[in-house]
This record gives structure tokens, sequence and C-alpha cells, in this order.
């Protein structure tokens, strides 16, 4: 198999004096291969997904990029290989900021030079009118809010999105739209997703590969269709008879 | 009479602008019924208004009468007998309706003080069998915590004890489980499920979340913009839905359910 474009080697995590928030995590990401990391409040998820971006440093073990570790002197190309968008749309994005100053933010960051020929590909890329750019966030629905955050993490564009329960907070139906923008990504930017999700729904539309964390260990990961269809470990049986299901 | 009959409900804020606007609909003893729409759709306001509870500055027309009670006309004082008495209410996110300055015990105990006249060791027992009935364990350490010392779903368990504390004719859940985890989500709908089933209670439950309502509710309104578009038996819509948004719902509950069950399959 092909390098993975990220990896954590055995990462583990703990506060000074603390118990381990993570304990030797391995999870490898490769181009085209979505992977879904589950798990519940307290299982670790945002605290990895931080260390996966380069916001924390993991207290053991070790995090790759391209095949080499994530060094601070290689986060400026990290940052052009990967973006992340979060799950709230309202506290994401800065009030008194124009849209296309928000979605320009990450080539300023990377000294690319805020061109406003790419702010408009990145808008229309996430189905927004061209129009948007000179508006303000709160102009938008919560749905379009998440348009302007994913704009903002494509239009430097990064191979690797990694994205923290991008849908919890959408309407179902605007959730559906969101799962359908992100699958479009893929094909239409060569985009691959890490996505940080309790909704395994949207893990199984969305992610060809599956890893479940409890209480900061990696308890079970391989194929989604594998992992749902067949899960071995009892948190991720749990998990999965959880999901309320419509009436068939 | 019903227990809760609501006649052409419309609210509208300050400048004149409609929010919900000719919502009929009745509950009767021991009923289950969803009220399901997405951000704006009016659902929250209804209930709300159902409660007399609705924020300054929102007016409700037409008619509302909940045991006997007009809860648009009628005056504050008689509108308060009705709260936590005759119905009750359990939010989104029990860290903001629970207070963050008293002990779950003490909280639990204020409607059975207030309403009941408990006092003493009827009280405290009470309170415990409140906790208990609600499937707490240690419901010593649960009674003397504060909210910020209980889980999520902890806290929304002490909120549903105090919404049942009082045996009300009917409980309204304004999307309960949607600030929980899956699994947590589970219990807390079957802990819903089993309690208005042995306490008779009504049951209104609100979401926006169609497989959780299809689990609790046996009738159902849909709501978009303010507007009731379509109403039934919760199976019947979700089977055959007519309303062109309800259809667009289910095919949303759909996808996702067909995804997994797909990854169920392979």
């Amino acid at each position: 198999m092909t390098e993975p474009i990220l990896q954590a080697d055995q990462v583990g995590f703990a506060y000074r004096g603390g118990v381990p928030v993570l304990s030797e995590v391995s999870l490898a990401v490769h181009a085209g291969q979505n992977v879904a990391l589950v798990g519940e409040s307290g299982a670790g998820k945002t605290t990895l997904l931080r260390i996966l971006l380069g916001l924390a440093r993991p207290t053991s073990g070790v995090v790759r990029f391209d095949g080499m570790p994530l060094t601070r002197g290689r986060l400026r190309s990290y940052r052009r290989t990967a973006q992340a968008v979060f799950q709230d749309p309202y506290s994401s994005l800065d009030p008194r900021h124009t849209v296309g100053r928000i979605v320009a933010e990450p080539l300023r960051g990377l000294g690319l030079g805020a061109d406003p020929v790419k702010v408009a590909s990145a808008l229309d890329a996430v189905g927004l009118p061209e129009d948007a750019a000179s508006r303000y966030p709160h102009e938008f629905s919560g749905g379009q809010r998440q348009r302007i955050a994913i704009a903002r993490a494509i239009v430097g564009e990064p191979r690797l999105l990694l994205a923290d329960e991008p849908v919890s907070a959408l309407d179902l139906t605007t959730r559906v739209r969101i799962v359908d923008l992100l699958a479009d990504l893929r094909t239409s930017h060569g985009l691959t997703i890490l996505l940080v999700s309790h909704d395994l729904g949207v893990v199984a539309e969305l992610c060809e590969q599956t890893a479940v964390l409890e209480r900061g260990r990696l308890v079970e990961q391989g194929p989604t269709t594998q992992i749902l269809g067949a899960p071995t470990h009892p948190y991720t049986r749990k998990l999965l008879a959880s999901v309320p299901r419509l009436p068939s | 009479m019903s227990l809760l009959s609501v006649d052409s409900l419309g609210v509208r804020d300050q400048s004149g602008r409609s929010l919900v606007s000719d919502v009929s609909f009745a509950v009767e003893p021991g009923d289950r019924i969803g009220l399901i729409g997405e951000s704006g759709s009016g659902k929250s306001l209804t209930a709300l208004a159902v409660m007399g509870l609705l924020p300054p500055g929102l007016t409700a027309s037409g008619g509302i009468e909940l045991d006997g009670v007009d809860m648009i006309r009628a005056p504050e004082r008689r509108r308060t007998g009705v709260r936590g008495r005759v119905a009750s209410v359990v939010f989104q996110e029990p860290l903001t309706a629970l207070d963050p300055l008293m002990t779950a015990g003490r909280q639990i105990a204020g409607p059975l003080r207030r309403f009941q006249g408990m006092k003493g060791a009827a009280l405290d027992e009470a309170v415990r069998a409140a906790l208990d009935e609600v499937r707490l364990t240690d419901t010593d350490r649960i009674a003397r915590a504060y909210p910020h010392q209980l889980s999520g779903g902890q806290r929304q368990r002490v909120a549903i004890a105090m919404a049942l504390a009082c045996r009300p004719k009917l409980l309204i859940a304004d999307e309960p489980t949607t600030a929980l985890d899956v699994t947590v989500q589970a219990e807390i709908l079957d802990l819903l499920d089993r309690l208005v089933d042995v306490h008779g209670t009504a049951l209104l439950f609100i979401t926006h979340d169609l497989p959780v309502v299809a689990r609790v509710a046996r009738q159902a309104h849909v709501l978009r913009a303010g507007r009731v578009v379509e109403s039934g038996p919760i199976t019947e819509l979700i089977a055959h839905p007519t309303d062109p948004y309800t259809r667009t719902l289910v095919d949303s509950a759909r996808r996702f359910d067909a995804a997994l069950r797909g990854a169920h399959d392979d």
C-alpha cells in the first residue's frame, strides 16, 4: 500500500499528573480512503483530532505526515495539506469579517495571497452564490455557514480534511445536503476526509474505514462495512444497537 | 374535554411577523403525540405557548386550553397553577434547565414541597424514590451533587425526575435527547417510554429526528414554517408521506438508515 497521508503511531496523551486521555492509538489515513473516528463524549476524539492537526503534542508516540514526523518546522507545509472543519458553524466564523475575508484566511496565513479568484471558486464549489463574499456570517443559515467553513477549508486546495462532527448541529435535511457536498468534494477536489462523528448513519454514508474509540483506546478498526456489519467489540455493538431506526 | 386542545394557534413577534399560524391539535389523557419540525418550524414556540411561557415580545392568538385553563388569557396565577402540576417540560439542555447553585435533591424537592406540601423525612423519601424511578443508582450521592458534578445523561434523568415528581397529566419533552450521546439517548428514550406508560402520562414529544419520534410517539404533526403540513399515525406518516416536505424529511432519514443497513447486509 502507498504511504499514508497521515498516520498516528502509538499515540498517547495525558495531562500532567492525570490519567491518560489517549493510549497507544495507531491510525492511518490513505489518499482516497475516508476514515471515520467514532466514539462518545469523553472517548478522546477531540484530543486525538487536536494532535492530528498539530495543535497539541502527544505525550508518547508520533504523528507522521507523508511518512515523516510532524514537527513544528513542518507545520506550515502540513497546513497546506490538511485543513479542518468544526461542529458549530456559529462559533467558528468571525462575525466581524466578510465571508470573502473568512474564506481567504488560509491563503493569507499560508502566504499564498488572498486571490479573489480562488475565493470565488471555493464558494462556487460549496454551492454558495458569488455575492456571498461581500456579506457577513449572520446573514446565513446554519447549513450555509457550514458551507462557508468548508469553503475556507478547501480554498488552499488541501488533500486532507479533518472534520469534527461537521453535520451534527444541523437539521436532518441540511445534514443530507452537507454530506452530499462532502462526497462531491472528494471527487472534484481529490479530498480525503477524516471524519470525527458519533452519527453512524453519516459514517456509513461517507467513510470506507472506521475506527472506534472508547475511553482513549481504539477498540476496533477496519473497513466500515465490516465494523458496522459485523462488529466484534461489545462497545461497537452497543453503539450500533443504540442508533434509533425508522420502522421498516 | 381534551386534556390539551390547541385551536388555530398563532404566534407573532413585535413587528407583526407570523411565526406560528393556524396550528390545531388535541392531546387526550395517555396520548403520545410527536411534533416534528426543523429549525424555524415553530415547534418549540408551540410548546412554550402551551405552557403560557412565550418569551416577551411574542403574542399568541387563537385558543389553548390545558386541563380547562385558558393558557393564553387566564391570569398568570391560574396558569402557574397548571405548570408542574398538570403539565411539565423537559428541555434539550439539562445544564441550562437545572439551577447550577442547587443540589439535584433540592431541585427535585422543590415541586414536591410546593405542590404537595411534603416536608421532613417524607420529602427525603419522595426525592429518593424520584431518583430511583429514573434509574439513578447511588441516590444519596446524586441528591447531594450539583448539576456540574453530573454527566449529561444523569442531568437529563434529574430533569425528568423533577418534571414527573408531581405526576403531571402531560409531559412535554422538547428535543430531550438531542444533546446526548447515542447510547445515553437510547437509555433516556427507554426511560421516558416506560415512565409515561406506568403513570399514564400523556406525552408531547418535540423533535426534528424522525427515528427518535417514531420510537416514542404514536401520532404526529409535521410542522414547517409555523404551519402543520401533515398529521397522522407516525408509522403511516413514515410509510406513506403525502406532503412533499414530509417526504423530504422521510427521504433524508431513510438515506442514513439505508447506509447503515447497507453496511449491515454486506
